[in-house]
């Protein structure tokens, strides 16, 4: 990303999308909306002060809904380029309301509320597609209760869990844990409020507020002048005082018990393999899974996975050979199944019903966290870029190509690598941007030399 | 460019630039204070607190200073040189100071990060790095780029899809290939398939592809030919091939290795023997001939595959058993076939749909365990079939073995002429499993193809286009330019020990047993300073981080 970022013959138009395309191969017109970020690039160092001080919380999208980022923010830490953007469907000043507290923090002055989208025009000879996919949304299968239930999550959210900079910290603590220890953290805000309005009271008359509740409750209250009069106030405040605290205390009881997740299950080819949603396979995500529990033993020697796979397709290279030392080292084992259904124990642990097809049974086993490995499906918006391009789309959605040319679309300069073209992992996907690379420089050449000649 | 060219006898004039980056470093550490004491080290002229050294305007002020001060060496204290130096360094170039000049402290980092919220301390420890640095940069040189020549021409070996695929792109770029089969023919293992899974006949894409190859005139086939010895380095490679028509020594640019691999012959497997019991390989001879007479085919998947010994998937077998059990059923419907096996690796789009389809046309899959794996013997298959917890007997025609792809007997010696690695299971080692799938290590030589690892027909085509790109950034240069930071050894002081040659893992130290010295090739050599570290008599020196430059800089510690 870096070395994008520092070519030289590379121009990054981050925040961008292309809208029309016109010409042909070798001598295409590129129109680029660029969204305005309302941050000047030429300015912004990415120093992040701006982010310190916006008042303005949104879901951070990045980590999958975990945590939280503001209204100015960068997509994570190192994006390339480093300047910042701001929100403009939460930060307060574009929606109308008083602030710029983000205007007057930022030294380099490159805050501009003022900016607008705007539209270049591009010479370019070839385009490459590399608009990647986006993942399935696992509450369309009603039986996997996603969303129901808050240890069901998806592979990109344990992502998340297990980066040391993402909301665990790497720890793999559990959803409905986490849930309550939010709530006791607002509970506790709620209480430490609550007792400094007994604050006063309990000074004043030389007792404590349980004291007061107690004597006021079996009736040796023995009231002053002054208590009389601040009787009322103060029962009224205690008794909502508790209504934090019961709960607070009863949740600080539970959360004693919080271990971090240690019996992981896996869940293969949610929406994949699977006629009513996507029918092929996506490629990369046993090899996922495999790794997600290889790291989460890495962190926690405890931790046992299952994963429940129709097959497990380790293909790449050294890929059987990790699977195989994920299960001899890392307490995983795989099982080959497709997972029928998911409901909950009393404990929030999310219960797996699956046939053991090894012992021809139905079963049930509880784990601490279930994680749905999401079918690679094509991206939102699929349609709208293969209509802005005039090219085609194959039966499953993503943008068509031709064996013998894996990397043309079915317009003559228009290229497409990575999960554009179809599921794959890493390494199949920066082979291919280097074909891809490799064709849009003949479509430029060719070009060139007609004009030569 | 005119670069400022500094004699060592000149006294150094250094300036020092302390970035706050904004609040970044100046929240957490007093950027004033320490600028205030870089004044005060010796031969530092000047000093100046950036908000943003990194923006325009505080290039400016390096570049400004560089002149009016007359600066000779410059240090700039602020974040990462991962990130900043180049900029910092190409801008001292700009401003007429040679590049190397150029020193970097990184307080950011290392102070005001990892001591936030300890002001003092911070300050305290970015001043001392700062002493360290201005110390080191006193004694830095001048030292001008390495450059070389480049040879527009590549070497491809191995004429299969892979090999044929790079020369084409590589000649649509404009470059000159030389292609190298081993064999008679062009097409490498494609001329023993049937048909693709496109549904083409392997045949009829080849003749295209080789077609073309042929009738270009900046690729040179030779066919029954081998390569004999390689030397040289990136962008100057001299190759010696032995051809039908004698002994040719070349010079090229860049080399390609697309040798590919071969199919297990399964001998001593699940009863094989080649007539009754077949390789898939076999089996697609059978049926480019049309002769199939058997009613019932039972596949065994992973035959000699994914076992003590040979642990990998060879990835592709499974494709191609479900596309010969699919044209099996196309041709012959009322046959009888099965396919037994242990994981279906039909991944992406089009293979997993091939599996909906062999369904569809009434393929059965079975799937067994290798500890319980089935046995054929008098024509008969016996298998225990997981689902149903039963030992089935299926009576048999012929049985098909899946057997993986394994490299070729020849590829060590192939690896060990071009000085490239071989992974535990024999295919080629890429520079990176991840990031750089089709780049060895070693700079100017690529790899594509099944010997890289198993790949489908498409994939082995994607990957020689693909290395086409890699070689067109290298030759498309005008001249190889590499930074100066390499390694020297002093000719007068080296006593020839070799401590050094076995300490390099880039060979690129050699031995003149003429001189009796070691010699440093400062195109292969990456600036790592194993070398340096090794030498015994100190002849062998890493610019830019010589033994008085960092004694210089630890001292001032």
């Amino acid at each position: 990303m870096l070395d994008v970022g520092r070519h030289p013959n590379i121009k990054l138009l981050a925040y961008s999308e292309l809208e029309k395309l016109t010409g042909e191969a070798g001598n295409f017109t590129a129109t680029v909306r660029k969204k305005a970020r309302y941050v000047e690039e030429d300015k912004c160092t990415g120093c992040g002060a701006c982010r310190e001080v916006c008042p303005t919380p949104v879901i951070d999208l990045y980590n999958e809904g975990h945590a939280e980022r503001r209204a100015i923010y960068s997509w994570f830490a190192q994006g390339i380029p480093s300047t910042h953007t701001i929100d403009p469907d939460h930060c307060r000043v574009l929606t109308g309301k008083k602030c710029g507290i983000c205007q007057k923090k930022c030294q380099a002055g490159a805050i501009n509320f003022e900016q607008k989208d705007t539209i270049l025009e591009l010479p370019v000879g070839a385009v490459i597609l590399a608009t990647g996919y986006d993942v399935f949304d696992p509450s369309r299968i009603p039986e996997y209760r996603y969303k129901e239930i808050d240890n069901v999550v998806t592979a990109m959210e344990f992502e998340r869990f297990l980066s040391a900079s993402g909301p665990t910290e790497g720890h793999v603590y559990r959803p409905s844990d986490r849930k309550v220890k939010a709530e006791i953290a607002e509970l506790e805000n709620k209480v430490r409020k609550s007792l400094k309005g007994l604050e006063k009271f309990e000074k004043d008359h030389g007792m404590t507020s349980a004291e007061f509740y107690a004597a006021h409750q079996n009736g040796s209250l023995n009231p002053t002048e002054a208590l009389e009069k601040d009787r009322d106030k103060w029962l009224e405040r205690y008794s909502a005082h508790l209504e934090h605290e019961t709960p607070l205390l009863a949740l600080k009881e539970k959360a004693k018990g919080f271990k971090s997740a240690k019996k992981l299950a896996f869940i293969q080819c949610v929406g994949s393999r699977d006629l009513r949603f996507y029918p092929f396979c996506s490629g990369y995500c046993c090899m996922h899974a495999i790794k997600e529990s290889i790291i989460a033993h890495e962190h926690d020697n405890d931790t046992h996975s299952v994963i429940f796979g129709m097959d497990i397709r380790a293909v790449g290279k050294g890929f059987e050979e990790y699977k195989i030392r994920g299960g001899n080292n890392s307490n995983i084992v795989y099982k080959r199944s497709r997972v029928a259904e998911i409901t909950k124990d009393a404990d929030e642990r999310p219960v797996v019903i699956y046939e053991d097809t090894k012992e021809q049974k139905v079963k049930k086993e509880p784990f601490d966290l279930v994680i749905l490995a999401t079918a690679c499906g094509p991206v939102k918006g699929a349609g709208k870029i293969a209509e802005t391009l005039d090219i085609q789309m194959d039966r499953f959605g993503f943008f068509k190509t031709d064996p013998a040319n894996p990397l043309d679309t079915t317009r003559p300069g228009v290229f497409v690598c990575g999960c554009a073209h179809s599921p794959m992992d890493i390494p199949e996907s920066v082979a291919q941007a280097s074909s891809a690379a490799a064709r849009a420089v003949q479509a430029v050449m060719k070009k060139t030399d007609q004009k030569a000649s | 460019m005119n670069k400022k060219n500094v004699s060592l006898y000149e006294e150094p004039r250094i300036g020092v630039f302390v970035c706050d980056c904004g609040s970044n470093i100046a929240g957490h550490l007093d950027c004033a204070d320490v600028a205030e004491y870089a004044k005060t080290l010796p031969h530092v002229v000047y000093t100046k607190e950036n908000l943003y050294t990194c923006s325009e305007s505080g290039i400016g002020e390096i570049k400004k200073a560089i002149q009016e001060q007359n600066l000779n060496r410059v240090v700039v204290a602020s974040c990462s040189p991962r990130t900043h130096q180049p900029l910092f360094s190409s801008s001292c170039a700009e401003a007429g100071l040679n590049p190397y000049l150029f020193e970097m402290v990184n307080i950011r980092d290392q102070c005001s990060w990892v001591h936030m919220g300890k002001r003092a301390d911070a300050t305290q420890k970015a001043k001392e790095l700062i002493r360290m640095g201005v110390a080191k940069s006193a004694g830095l040189e001048p030292q001008e780029a390495i450059e070389s020549s480049l040879i527009r021409r590549i070497l491809v070996i191995g004429g299969g899809i892979a090999g044929l695929s790079a020369a084409q792109a590589l000649s649509d770029m404009g470059l000159e290939v030389i292609l190298v089969e081993k064999t008679p023919s062009l097409g490498g293992l494609l001329q023993q398939v049937n048909r693709l899974d496109t549904g083409k006949t392997a045949r009829e894409t080849l003749d295209e592809i080789i077609g073309d190859v042929r009738s270009r005139s900046n690729i040179t086939c030779h066919t029954s030919a081998t390569v004999q010895e390689t030397g040289g380095y990136i962008g100057n490679f001299n190759v010696k091939i032995d051809t039908e028509k004698g002994m040719l020594e070349e010079m090229v640019g860049c080399m390609v290795v697309a040798t590919g691999a071969v199919p297990l012959i399964p001998e001593g497997l699940f009863g094989y023997n080649g007539k009754t019991v077949i390789s898939l390989m076999e089996l697609e001879q059978k049926l480019a001939k049309n002769d199939l007479s058997a009613k019932r085919v039972v596949f065994i998947q992973c035959a000699g595959a994914r076992m003590a010994g040979r642990e990998y998937c060879s990835r592709i077998c499974c494709l191609i058993g479900v596309k010969n059990a699919m044209l099996i059923k196309e041709k012959y419907p009322l046959t009888d076939v099965r396919i037994l096996y242990r994981d279906m690796q039909m991944y992406g789009t089009y293979k997993e749909q091939m599996l909906w389809d062999a369904r569809g046309k009434g393929v059965r899959f079975d799937v067994y365990s290798p500890e319980n794996a089935p046995v054929v013997a008098d024509g008969k298959v016996k298998f225990f079939q997981t689902i149903t917890g039963k030992t089935l007997e299926l009576d048999t025609d012929l049985v098909v073995l899946s057997t993986p792809l394994v490299p070729r007997k020849d590829s060590a010696a192939l690896a060990n002429m071009m000085r490239v690695p071989t992974d535990q299971n024999g295919f080629f080692l890429e520079a990176h499993a991840k990031l750089r799938p089709l780049d060895f290590a070693a700079d100017g030589v690529f790899v594509c193809g099944s010997g890289r690892y198993p790949a489908t027909s498409t994939e082995a085509r994607t990957q020689g286009i693909g290395v086409a790109s890699r070689v067109a950034a290298i030759l498309f240069k005008e001249k190889l330019v590499k930074s100066a930071i390499v390694a020297e050894i002093n000719p007068e002081s080296c006593v020839g020990c070799k401590a050094c040659l076995t300490m390099c893992p880039y060979e690129a130290i050699t031995y003149d047993p003429g001189k009796r010295i070691c010699q440093v090739n400062e195109i292969l050599c990456k600036g790592c300073g194993n070398c340096a570290a090794t030498c015994p008599s100190h002849s062998a020196q890493l610019r830019g981080f010589k033994p008085d430059q960092l004694l210089a800089q630890i001292g001032a510690a």
